[in-house]
């Protein structure tokens, strides 16, 4: 027996090898046709400067919204004249993301645009590429700033409290009772919003009454019974806002399926997707988030603004975005956006995330 | 049958036994593949590229060491990912709460042992099968590094560590992870294929029962098996967490399965009883040349996973359909078809 799979162990080898040189030289051969345009592109990244490469690392791939951010900065690569590529992990992990970085800068490309996994764990591996000679801008999801040349922000907690308070109201009609529907009592970001809200709706809101805060947790069915809960004890409830995408869906759903669709508006920030019938069958007539494409647009006209060393990434630096308009860095070499984007019937059919 | 097939196997020259093995098959290609990437791929002989291949392979390579000699067994171990975790998460806490790195790191490898150990116990003395025990434990301990974490991350590591995990001789051309992956390998090599309790390892994937009457402590050869290979993990769970500055419960999730392809590409057999660590650093090493170069070829990530898990079934296949093949031609030899199975019979 032992001998006999010695005998099979030197076959085995044989085979083996066979089959993989010839899967090599496969590979070779592919090698070889990807690098046509491989080899076009980092001529075109060279020192000479006549093309700008651009690489984006979304935190994963087979993500629509980031599909969706991407598509708008391969728009705006291409309208700046520059290479234009996508990279990126299939799972949303700081240490899968980090081989990508790492070879965007054996690649040398001009400037990398990443949404971070983890503000820290990839910030080493950004930095290397940055000593290397690439620019660094982060957007959706920031790293810490010592990490970065500049983060395009999606949007100011001021913006988001009030394109929620200015829907709810408008709908109302400036006059009522209204909810919040938020994510977990301790929720950083929405408990910022909710404290501007208040704020907003005291000072240029008087005859609008929030009746109560009430928190579903970012769970859908929590959420479901929350709307519930909300809707019997203040019958006389004409609005509910709801800053988070789990609590507008479930909030919706609800409404949606009862008699008090077209009574009591929803409102607050939502994703195209979730929303999508519910704007269609009346139950919501706007919601608001940022247009993912304009922010990756942005996102790659400031990294050729860095590029070109029009703007350094210094408060108070100005550049062009095509299309969006001149944009001025900010704090901590922020780049904001803009307002929040409101999604409704006419303009929900154009987006896909 | 038998005695025929053995003489036969005999006129190999000795040369031919020696360099015709899957391990040299895999160390050949993986110099064609670096041969192809240096003259072929953009940007893959910059300076960059060893530094930045070694530190993402570090862990893989230094898990695969102790996971060879598990597979060797017969055994199988899936909990090294989770060990990494719940040590990057042990190191992460315990600074976090004060306590200096290398104190942090001693208690981690320490928690890495016993997590080897229950591994080792549950499968040598209990009697329990390996891959069972190890789906379990593999749930256990990522249960546990995410409980004790949730979901946060501890990021507050002093830059003097985290630097020395990413950085090395020459300006950085040879990372220092290179130091322990190498006395780790001189360790593994001499155990398995230099010591008696390497060549028990071996009896023991051949058959455990004769092993066990020749004298092969099995059962205490397992536990230490899987006792290293806890250790090692929790070593590399270290190395991980400084090299990323980034201590998380779902560190490393789905790391096992890299590890045992490195090592199956490696010509280790999945049955247990054949294989050796020069295939493996050949195996471990052909994975992160390929996904580097193909990277550097703006290759996606789903088409580097095909490739990959394309030329791991292949060289697995490959074996078995050499055996086929062989079956074929003796049956050809003795009286067609039928009298194939029965050979085997009685060969076996």
């Amino acid at each position: 027996m032992k001998l006999h799979g010695k005998r099979m162990g030197a076959l085995t080898a044989l085979v083996t090898s066979l089959v993989l040189v010839t899967s090599a030289c496969g590979g070779t051969g592919g090698g070889n046709g990807d690098k046509a345009s491989g080899g076009s592109g980092s001529g075109g990244s060279g020192s000479s400067g006549e093309k700008i490469s651009v690489t984006f690392l979304p935190k994963n791939l087979g993500n629509p919204y980031f599909d969706t951010s991407d598509k708008g900065g391969k728009e705006a690569v291409q309208q700046f004249g520059g290479t234009y590529n996508e990279v990126g992990p299939d799972t949303a992990s700081p240490d899968a993301q980090v081989p990508f970085i790492n070879t965007a800068a054996q690649q040398g490309v001009k400037a990398l645009v990443v949404s971070a996994n983890d503000p820290k764990a990839i910030g080493s591996a950004l930095n290397q590429a940055r000593s290397a000679g690439t620019k660094v801008v982060t957007f959706d999801s920031d790293t810490d700033p010592q990490y970065r040349d500049l983060f395009v922000n999606q949007a100011s907690a001021e913006g988001i409290a009030k394109v929620e308070v200015d829907m709810a109201t408008k709908q109302i009609h400036d006059s009522g009772e209204i909810a919040i529907l938020s994510a977990s009592a301790n929720a950083t970001n929405q408990n910022a919003w909710i404290k501007l809200m208040k704020a907003d709706l005291a000072k240029n809101h008087p005859k609008v009454k929030l009746d109560a805060v009430v928190y579903g947790n970012d769970d859908d069915q929590t959420s479901f019974d929350k709307t519930a809960a909300l809707l019997q004890s203040y019958p006389n409830l004409k609005a509910i806002i709801s800053p988070t995408t789990v609590g507008i869906a479930a909030a919706a759903r609800y409404i949606s399926t009862s008699n008090y669709k077209g009574k009591v508006a929803v409102t607050g920030l939502g994703t195209p997707n979730q929303m999508r019938k519910y704007v269609k069958d009346g139950t919501v007539s706007e919601f608001a988030l940022w247009n993912p494409e304009d922010l990756g647009y942005l996102a790659a006209y400031a990294a050729k603004a860095l590029v070109d060393k029009q703007i350094t990434g210094k408060q108070g630096d100005t550049f062009t975005a095509g299309k969006l308009g001149k944009y001025t860095v900010g704090a901590d070499s922020t780049v904001l956006l803009g307002d929040p984007f409101v999604f409704n019937k006419a303009n929900i059919g154009k987006f896909n995330f | 049958m038998t005695t025929t097939r053995s003489y036969q196997s005999h006129q190999h020259p000795i040369w031919r036994r020696v360099l015709v093995t899957p391990e040299v098959a895999v160390i050949a290609l993986l110099v064609l593949v670096v041969v192809w990437a240096e003259t072929s791929v953009p940007n893959f002989s910059g300076p960059l590229t060893f530094p930045f291949l070694v530190l993402d392979a570090a862990p893989i390579l230094l898990i695969a060491l102790p996971m060879t000699l598990v597979i060797v067994t017969g055994e199988i171990d899936l909990s090294v990912a989770s060990v990494v975790g719940l040590s990057s998460v042990l190191v992460g806490m315990l600074h976090h709460d004060g306590m200096s790195i290398p104190v942090a790191g001693v208690i981690a490898l320490a928690v890495g042992l016993l997590c080897g150990l229950l591994n080792g116990f549950l499968v040598a003395y209990v009697g329990l099968p390996s891959l069972a025990v190890t789906i379990g434990t593999l749930a256990l301990y990522r249960g546990i590094a995410v409980g004790l974490l949730g979901t946060k991350a501890v990021t507050d590591f002093p830059l003097k560590w985290t630097n020395l995990a990413q950085s090395g001789f020459f300006t950085g051309r040879l990372p220092y992870i290179v130091v322990p992956i190498v006395v780790l390998g001189v360790v593994f090599v001499l155990l398995l294929h230099f010591t008696s309790f390497g060549r028990g390892v071996f009896d023991i994937g051949l058959n455990s029962e004769a092993a066990h009457f020749s004298g092969v402590d099995v059962a205490r050869t397992k536990l230490v098996v899987f006792a290293a290979t806890g250790v090692v993990s929790a070593f590399a769970g270290i190395y991980y967490t400084l090299r990323y500055g980034s201590a998380r419960g779902d560190n490393a999730t789905g790391l096992e399965l890299q590890v045992i392809a490195a090592v199956l590409l490696g010509g280790v057999s999945i049955f247990g009883g054949r294989g050796a660590l020069h295939g493996v650093l050949g195996g471990v090493l052909l994975i992160a040349v390929i996904s580097s170069a193909l990277r550097l070829e703006n290759v996606t990530v789903n088409v580097i996973n095909i490739i990959i898990g394309l030329l791991l079934v292949l060289s697995v296949l490959s074996s078995s359909l050499l055996a086929w093949v062989s079956r074929l031609r003796s049956a050809g030899g003795v009286g067609r078809g039928r009298s194939g199975p029965r050979a085997r019979r009685v060969a076996a």
